[in-house]
């Protein structure tokens, strides 16, 4: 439940940056580890959109696969989830990607 | 609507357990100046042709970022111990908090700020037990965010060197992305609740600074396997310490006031680091 938290902020920053002007379209980057559910984002953004100037715009989602860096045998690998352990065996490793939660940018619409 | 837990406008509440709802601080006063300009560094418009494209590259929860981070500059400044206790809903976090009043209150300045969705059930047990309490009650929010804690701090005023134990809202999941401002999250599974919790929440244990393992007097009741638990825990955070207690029998609460202690003395220590 907490994509209609985020969802809200989303919003609320993209209407920020469009001062008033419509928007075409939303550029997301949501990590496939930062535990948001995209479904979830984008139901709660028609709604939460509805009434501003971001109501029907496209909502683009960028989804930055899991990378991590082993803090063992200093090898970089792929985190398809958290419990995924270093090739070595260690669990002791920093997650250097995957676990974005970013507006990246707006497009306006064409001025009519 | 609130774009901060998605509330109507009659979301989140705050109120001290023995005080009416007439007068609860209403949620969207903003009283003190936000600054609404998320993006002020990156909205300079690429006149692209066609629609303009903004840049934006803001984290989504800048705001709340934001709210954290006065609330830890404040905490420092007093030289107080903040920390964020995390559970699902039923694991103790009231009974421990109860429970650490009782043994520490009378050397320790212990505030608590409770997190509910409803009620001010848990402000009340903790204001029994002797600690002054504030209950934010987040409403159809299901976790507490930086801007709720910093009311509650405004009503419950902990003075320099207290220790501030924030009770979120009783979810392994949600509180996960909202910092509060927090020296750490302590969380909190009870050996009712099965070993592989840490397997099915990683993202909560994960951000735990202190895990520790409630109801420790029920083992002999239940198929939970200690070994396994630590395991797992380990698996997803092998950095945090774990303990394992009953806030009921008190087993094991000595080695968490000991980590009780040292996290206030690096709370002092960091004032003036």
């Amino acid at each position: 439940m907490h994509e209609l938290a985020l969802t809200c902020s989303i919003v609320e920053v993209a209407e920020d940056a469009a001062a008033g002007r419509p928007v075409a379209r939303v550029t997301l980057v949501i990590g496939r580890l930062s535990g948001v559910m995209l479904d979830a984002i984008r139901f709660c953004f028609d709604e939460v959109a509805r009434g501003t100037v971001l109501d029907g715009a496209l909502l683009d989602i960028e989804e930055p696969a899991g990378r991590a860096r082993c803090n063992a045998c200093g090898a970089e690998f792929a985190m398809p989830d958290l419990l995924t352990p270093c090739a070595c065996g260690s669990c002791d490793v920093t997650l250097f990607q995957g676990e974005e939660l970013s507006i990246r940018s707006i497009e306006l619409r064409e001025a009519a | 609507m609130c774009a901060t837990c998605g509330c109507d406008g009659d979301g989140a509440m705050v109120h001290l357990p023995h005080e009416h709802d007439h007068d609860h601080s209403h949620p969207h006063e903003h009283d003190h100046s936000h600054d609404h300009d998320h993006s002020h560094e990156h909205d300079h418009a690429h006149s692209h042709e066609g629609g303009g494209l903004i840049d934006i590259e803001a984290r989504i929860l800048a705001k709340n970022d934001r709210a954290a981070e006065k609330n830890r500059g404040w905490f420092r400044g007093r030289e107080i111990l903040a920390l964020n206790l995390v559970s699902a809903p039923g694991a103790g976090k009231t009974a421990l908090l109860e429970r650490t009043i009782a043994d520490l209150g009378g050397d320790v300045p212990l505030f608590v700020i409770e997190g509910d969705q409803a009620s001010a059930n848990d402000a009340a047990r903790i204001e029994r037990a002797g600690a002054p309490a504030v209950q934010v009650n987040t409403g159809t929010g299901c976790h507490l965010d930086a801007e709720m804690v910093a009311r509650g701090l405004s009503r419950l005023r902990p003075p320099a060197g207290a220790a501030v134990l924030i009770e979120n809202v009783g979810n392994l999941v949600c509180p996960a992305l909202f910092d509060l401002g927090e020296a750490a999250k302590v969380v909190v599974f009870s050996v009712t609740e099965g070993e592989d919790k840490p397997l099915k929440y990683p993202h909560m244990f994960r951000a735990a600074g202190l895990v520790l393992i409630n109801k420790i007097d029920l083992l002999p009741h239940v198929d939970f396997a200690v070994e396994r638990a630590l395991a797992n825990v380990r698996s997803v955070n092998p950095a945090a310490p774990v303990l394992q207690l009953s806030a009921r029998s008190g087993t094991g609460m000595a080695a968490w006031y000991d980590w009780l202690h040292a996290a206030r003395a690096a709370a002092r220590d960091a004032a003036f680091a």
